[in-house]
């Protein structure tokens, strides 16, 4: 029933528009000075929030796909994995301009220098390969195997990602956010440990029979 | 360009509109306020710069929704920056007050619980007349001066506020210190019952901050009970508080209840929770970074052109130097950060 409806053609424009609401309230808010006393500020960290919980929501997405039996879901992870990448541009743009008025020395020195921002620019430059590979003929291209090893990155980016946060937060020893991603964040990868263990117990004792057939994963 | 009067910003009875044909156009009001800052840096005698004080007295005011606290122009220097003044709005909802929630929105949503009357504030310590003083005694005590003050935050933004107080040192000086008193310790109110976020783990309550015995005693080192003419608003530390306006406002603790007189260095709040990166001086200094970030510039919080302003150059002391930099002659302000 939730299948069919994830099936529906017009579930993939719907679910695009929705993850582009947090950009067009900021945009709203950044043209109508709705964003408060420092707009430049709430935009660096909104961006960044909604970046963390994109990771979040397409984490999700296997984990609710394996054990909802939402097989349809599958069709929305590209989509929602590139909307975190279009979040993380929308974050770096936003410092890059914002705090750092697009002086690329500055941005360059203030990388190497602070280890937080090292670390956030970091899982920018490691999800990048994986947005520039998300279309049909990259996966063909390096095969599905190499492909899928290339899109496990998003396991350490999201662990980048959080001690990014958190480092930005322990300046104000404010660790109650952090908690609440590092615990989605943990849930969703012990899951995945899990999983495999599960999988790898269930393939020694179906391998008499030939075993199973790879799941796509796309 | 002709100037109209102004006279409807003093108004005291609320929001009286002025014609639209009176209110003063953008660039000629930016026009004369660089004339005016001119005039004060003295290029025309004293007489113009004590008219262009009063223009800047008549600037500071807020939206008449609390209690008048009118304050003198002040004679110390260093207190009259001619700087465009951040607007009350902003002024009053972009503030730090963990008591009332770590959002910098949160203290303007929350703060409403806080009552500030009656209100004591305990005087303890190594001190000859210790007592306690009603906050009807201690409005009274000194004439209240109106001090524009830069604001600089240790998270990289800044202010500037016209404050409504006096020198911490006409209190010092009634209460006498002993001569063993080396530094003032500033405690402030941890009400669980008002302040929904006394007894989070951020912050090790009740708030305190210090300062040594010479920044105190320092004219600029100021103890105000308003801002842009009205006492100060619940979220920005209502109903007394410290100022000291070359340190990271940090440094100025919020609703004070008691000032203790110390011989040693005492613990501060944000110090006890992060050493490393908040030093019991914290004085504002483009030099020294924070360890997660420069300190080199700030934002002004409603400079022209909004998102797109550039940052500003952070000056060490905040611009104080002239009046404070003898205070730490010959330390090595690197390491008492």
């Amino acid at each position: 029933m939730l299948n069919k409806l994830l099936m529906h053609p017009a579930t993939k424009p719907v679910v695009f528009l929705l993850c582009l609401l947090p950009f067009a309230r900021l945009a709203f808010g950044a043209f109508t000075e709705g964003l408060g006393a420092n707009p430049a500020e709430f935009l660096i960290r909104a961006t960044g929030d909604w970046t963390l919980r994109f990771i979040c929501i397409v984490l999700a997405v296997t984990p609710l796909r394996v054990i909802a039996k939402l097989n349809a879901l599958a069709r929305l992870r590209r989509m929602l994995g590139l909307f975190a990448y279009f979040y993380v541009v929308l974050h770096l743009l936003c410092y890059s301009w914002f705090d750092m008025g697009f002086e690329w020395g500055e941005i360059a020195k203030d990388i190497a220098k602070r280890p937080f921002i090292l670390v956030g620019f970091s899982a920018f430059v490691l999800l990048t390969p994986l947005a520039a590979t998300s279309f049909n003929r990259a996966i063909k291209a390096m095969g599905a195997k190499r492909w899928q090893l290339l899109h496990k990155l998003v396991y350490g980016i999201a662990g980048l990602g959080l001690l990014h946060f958190s480092w930005m937060r322990a300046g104000k020893n404010n660790f109650a956010e952090v908690f609440v991603y590092a615990a989605i964040i943990g849930v969703l990868l012990a899951w995945r440990v899990w999983n495999f263990a599960r999988k790898r117990q269930v393939k020694q004792t179906v391998a008499v029979r030939g075993g199973e057939k790879p799941l796509r994963t796309g | 360009m002709s100037f109209p009067s102004r006279s409807h910003r003093r108004d005291t009875h609320g929001f009286n509109h002025p014609l639209s044909s009176e209110i003063t156009p953008r660039a000629a009001y930016e026009g004369r306020r660089d004339l005016l800052k001119l005039m004060a840096g003295g290029a025309a005698g004293a007489a113009l710069a004590t008219f262009a004080g009063r223009e800047a007295f008549a600037q500071a005011t807020g939206p008449h929704k609390l209690a008048l606290l009118p304050g003198a122009k002040s004679a110390v220097p260093g207190a009259q920056t001619m700087e465009k003044l951040t607007d009350y709005k902003d002024a009053s909802s972009y503030n730090n007050y963990y008591e009332f929630g770590v959002d910098k929105g949160d203290p303007v949503k929350n703060a409403g619980t806080l009552k500030t009357r009656p209100w004591t504030v305990e005087v303890e310590g190594l001190v000859k007349k210790p007592g306690k003083y009603g906050i009807e005694d201690l409005l009274k005590l000194s004439a209240q001066e109106e001090r524009i003050y830069r604001l600089r935050c240790v998270e990289g933004w800044s202010m500037v506020i016209p404050w409504v107080g006096y020198s911490l040192a006409e209190l010092i000086k009634k209460v006498e210190p002993q001569g063993n008193a080396k530094f003032v310790e500033f405690v402030t109110l941890a009400d669980p019952k008002t302040m929904p976020f006394v007894g989070s783990r951020v912050l090790d309550w009740p708030y305190t901050e210090g300062l040594r015995m010479d920044e105190a005693m320092h004219p600029l080192t100021l103890l105000a009970f308003g801002m842009y003419g009205e006492v100060l608003p619940n979220q920005n530390g209502a109903p007394v508080r410290l100022v000291v306006p070359w340190k990271y406002g940090f440094k100025s603790a919020k609703s004070i209840v008691k000032i203790r007189f110390v011989e040693k260095e005492p613990s501060t709040a944000w110090n006890k929770a992060a050493a490393q990166e908040y030093g019991f001086y914290s004085n504002v200094n483009p030099t020294v970074d924070h360890p997660r970030w420069s300190q080199a510039t700030e934002r002004r919080i409603g400079d022209g052109g909004g998102l797109f302003a550039k940052r500003r150059k952070t000056e060490m002391f905040n611009g104080y130097e002239a009046q404070v930099g003898q205070l730490y002659a010959g330390m090595d302000l690197k390491k008492n950060y």
